[in-house]
């Protein structure tokens, strides 16, 4: 059960993000990243970090992706059109490099024995909550000047007058 | 249960795809998104070996890719805004005012 579960949204993650690539029009890219992050939440939920996939849905395509696709909407943007670039072709050169990358990538990995069984974890609020105030509190605050220099520099590259 | 390894290999193929996609989409929108698939494969090997190792940590730091992806699409935004403003196109190979 637990591996169907598993084969089914890892199987729809994939898809999701090959369909970003390959829609024409960058909002059906976006809408189809959504349905990647979803999928991937209950990857998440799998590996037993609960608290994880919500916020990976509340944040991720909650937050992030509704901007995006706000902007996406705002700008009104054409749809991509293909033809008058000369170099076209060279994109399905990268393809068969990535695949010998994935190859090599992959052989990597079935090498590798697990280190142990995969331990009882459960990712919860609490221990994420405690973990992060105690052990990683200066990164949390470093991550609050990290957010607001990234607002302030969104305002200003926003301005009407660039 | 499931081997990590699997984990492992779906999070390659995910930043396999995110690679590929941004080298060969032109719009920059379409690489930003490319560049969140990519975060989302770094992400899931992260919890992957947080869950094999017993630890914690691994996921505390996709806490800190979450804030990190956050600040990065508002200040892509912003670009990808002031560029179509600027030169009414997302292309980024028309967008070669620096190239000599």
């Amino acid at each position: 059960m637990i591996q169907l579960l598993f084969f089914f949204f890892a199987a729809v993650a994939v898809g999701a993000a090959i369909n970003v690539l390959a829609q024409k029009h960058v909002l059906y890219s976006a809408l189809s990243l959504i349905l990647m992050l979803t999928a991937m939440s209950v990857l998440f939920i799998l590996l037993r970090a609960d608290f994880l996939a919500m916020i990976q849905i509340i944040v991720y395509a909650g937050a992030i992706m509704v901007l995006f696709t706000f902007v996406i909407m705002l700008l009104n943007l054409p749809t991509e059109e293909e033809g008058s670039d000369p170099l076209r072709w060279l994109k399905f050169i990268g393809i068969p490099f990535v695949l010998f990358f994935l190859f090599l990538i992959v052989g990597t990995l079935w090498g590798v024995e697990p280190l142990r069984a995969p331990a009882e974890l459960v990712g919860s609020p609490a221990a994420i909550g405690t973990s992060l105030f105690k052990d990683y509190l200066l990164p949390f605050e470093v991550t609050s000047l990290l957010i607001l220099i990234a607002l302030v520099g969104a305002v200003i590259f926003a301005k009407k007058d660039l | 249960m499931i081997p990590v390894a699997w984990y492992l290999i779906v999070g390659a193929v995910l930043f396999l795809i995110g690679v590929l996609g941004f080298f060969i989409k032109r719009n920059i929108i379409s690489l930003l998104l490319s560049v969140e698939i990519m975060l989302n494969a770094v992400n899931l090997t992260f919890v992957a070996f947080s869950a094999q190792n017993g630890q914690i940590s691994g996921q505390i730091f996709v806490f800190f890719v979450l804030v990190v992806a956050a600040a990065e699409a508002a200040v892509g935004l912003a670009l990808v805004i002031a560029m179509f403003r600027n030169r009414e196109s997302l292309d980024v190979d028309r967008s070669n005012l620096l190239k000599w």
